[in-house]
């Protein structure tokens, strides 16, 4: 095959002149069912063993951090929805609390308690789903993907109702919700919530004492603690591994300091713990929903003075971040005063955890890296925004 | 709160070789999707496909799609939009292209001559319909709008965005009703605002003819008085 240096991605991934021709090289993507999208893995096996894995990713680069420096702060809102397409909502509200950092805005009671509820809502999304596509992953297309997905339309349901959009929700304002909750709709919600264990105690038993799935994801992927943290991993991948790291409890944002809620550590951090350990904080989210829908107050749903048109933050800097599904979701802006960021960062989870797929994959098998990838957990269009 | 407090350990699981039965798990796994294949006869949570186009999901009257511009009594005239572009410079995609209608004169028509929409640049968002300043511009729920032209079918002109305030009031009637009590209670007040100006304007100019009465009056007295004098 034919290797050009000058065009690194779009060149065949064999190259010729290796000394050892019993290594064979794959190229897993970027068209792959198992690779969460468009993300490519260059792998180098010896047999069925990895010896070295590249990741490939920006297939699906859309440019948001340039395009956001040049619209208004309401404008990048909407793309905010599209970084991880699975879970709006906290993408929305990372961006609200980093310009609310920003202008020091402040957020009505009730639209914080709004926010949690989406929030943890979409928690309960993402990890249902997660448990879906990494059965997926291990080969089993169907059944748990189904339930999963049967489960997570009936929390679109109700994000329709609220934002106008199943998905792409655009639903956080600075100071506040772009609108009130409709009519009926916390009662709707408690409804949801209040079925939603049984549900996860029938996925649990579903899937936990699955005999493939306890052979395939237990000691697979594990790290030692230390290398996570040097690495930035944060998330339920980090937890998995008994790091006791959650922003909800370090450096609580919106009301997250009232709640009672645990948080959940795995022991190991094999797959099969980034598992169960959302499993676990699905339960502890449920938790928070109670507590949130019973002490939902009235009032404003937005700060009475926040503008929607012309906003202008004054000239400064702030970095905001959130506990995501995915691990640390942070936006970084520089305002000069004008009505355009001057600089717009994001700090995305599944891009910083996806850094280290190659050390927990090094030595195993070709079967496992799928599995490996699965369980950090990536939404591409996050990775490469 | 204690770091020891937040702690929720997960149980150990046996690693695989010292389960107890191999394959017991796999035929609870079969039980509960058969359970779950079962009951997706007659339970009603868990039948969630629809027979469409036969049957129809009810659609939330919040659902947004792409938008349309509302207008009053007639589509030529009544229409809401005065072409002001702070839609078109907050719309994030920048898929709205509006050009403001001119007499010969060159002066401003406050209507649009031009409003288009490309629906395949469009995202949804809503943000159009949120800085809209004069209830011109909503979002509609119209879903089935597949075309085999693809772009004069997806380029949206006045002609199709227009659609009339009862549409509106059918679409979301909580939000329409709102809006027509704000535009009528403006609407009244611009009329008090317009009869307090003419009773001014009418209290001026009886005081002006009363002063120019009065004026004559006391010109015609000097008259009087001059004449009286030169008579004496």
């Amino acid at each position: 095959m034919i290797s050009d240096s000058s065009m690194p991605y779009s060149a065949p991934t064999l190259e010729p002149g290796e000394d050892d021709d019993q290594l064979l090289r794959v190229s897993l993507g970027p068209q792959h069912p198992s690779t969460h999208g468009v993300f490519r893995m260059n792998v180098v096996l010896d047999g069925e063993t990895v010896v070295s894995l590249k990741s490939v990713f920006g297939y699906l680069h859309r440019n948001h951090e340039k395009l956001a420096e040049n619209m208004t702060y309401l404008s990048s809102m909407p793309y905010t929805d599209r970084l991880d397409y699975i879970c709006p909502l906290t993408n929305n509200w990372a961006l609200a609390h980093a310009v609310e950092k920003l202008a020091g805005i402040e957020v009505p009671e009730r639209a914080e308690f709004i926010r949690v509820i989406t929030a943890e809502l979409t928690r309960l999304i993402n990890h249902t789903a997660f448990m879906g596509f990494i059965l997926g992953d291990m080969g089993a297309w169907g059944s748990a993907l189904m339930y999963a997905f049967r489960e997570r339309e009936k929390i679109l349901d109700l994000f329709e109702d609220l934002t106008g959009a199943r998905m792409m929700s655009n639903f956080m304002r600075y100071g506040g919700c772009r609108n009130d909750l409709p009519a009926g709709w916390a009662d709707r919600c408690s409804i949801v919530v209040n079925d939603y264990g049984p549900f996860l105690d029938e996925l649990e038993k579903f899937l936990v004492g699955n005999e493939i799935l306890l052979a395939r994801t237990q000691d697979v992927g594990q790290l030692p603690q230390k290398t996570l943290i040097n690495g930035g991993i944060t998330g339920p991948m980090l937890r998995a591994a008994g790091v006791n790291y959650d922003i909800r409890k370090v450096e609580p944002y919106g009301i997250y300091d009232r709640f009672d809620f645990r948080i959940p550590l795995g022991a190991k951090g094999d797959c099969y713990d980034r598992i169960m350990i959302r499993f676990l904080e699905m339960r502890e989210s449920l938790k928070i929903l109670r507590q949130a829908l019973d002490q939902l107050p009235a009032g404003d749903y937005i700060h009475p003075k926040a503008k929607i048109r012309n906003f202008k933050p004054p000239v400064g800097e702030a970095y905001a971040r959130i506990e995501g599904p995915k691990g640390e979701l942070g936006f970084h802006l520089i305002s000069d005063g004008t009505v355009n960021p001057f600089r717009y960062r994001i700090r995305p989870p599944s891009f910083i955890n996806l850094t280290l797929l190659e050390d927990m994959c090094l030595g195993l098998d070709l079967a496992d890296v799928v599995i490996i990838l699965g369980s950090v957990d990536i939404v591409l269009g996050e990775v490469d925004r | 709160m204690s770091a020891e407090k937040t702690i929720d350990r997960l149980p150990a699981v046996p690693k695989p070789g010292r389960w107890i039965m191999p394959g017991l798990g796999l035929i609870q796994g079969l039980v509960i999707s058969g359970k779950n294949a079962i009951q997706s006869y007659y339970k009603k949570d868990r039948m969630t496909t629809i027979q469409y186009p036969e049957q129809r999901a009810v659609i939330s009257p919040n659902f947004r799609n792409f938008p349309f511009l509302c207008y009053d009594d007639d589509a030529a005239t009544g229409l809401r939009c005065t072409a002001c572009s702070i839609c078109e410079n907050e719309c994030p995609p920048q898929c709205i292209y509006i050009v403001l209608d001119r007499d010969e004169n060159g002066k401003s028509l406050k209507r649009p001559k031009v409003f288009d929409i490309d629906i395949s640049v469009c995202m949804n968002c809503g943000i159009c319909a949120e800085v809209c300043p004069f209830d011109s511009i909503y979002m509609d729920g119209e879903y089935e709008m597949s075309t085999d032209d693809r772009f004069g079918g997806l380029m949206l002109g006045l002609d199709r965005l227009a659609k009339s305030a009862e549409y509106h009031m059918k679409l979301r009637p909580e939000e329409a009703s709102a809006v027509m009590a704000k535009r009528k209670a403006e609407e009244e007040k611009k009329a008090a605002a317009a009869a307090a100006k003419a009773a001014k304007a009418k209290a001026d100019l009886e005081a002006k003819a009363k002063a120019a009465a009065e004026a004559k009056a006391a010109e015609e007295a000097q008259a009087a008085t001059e004449e009286k004098g030169e008579s004496a």
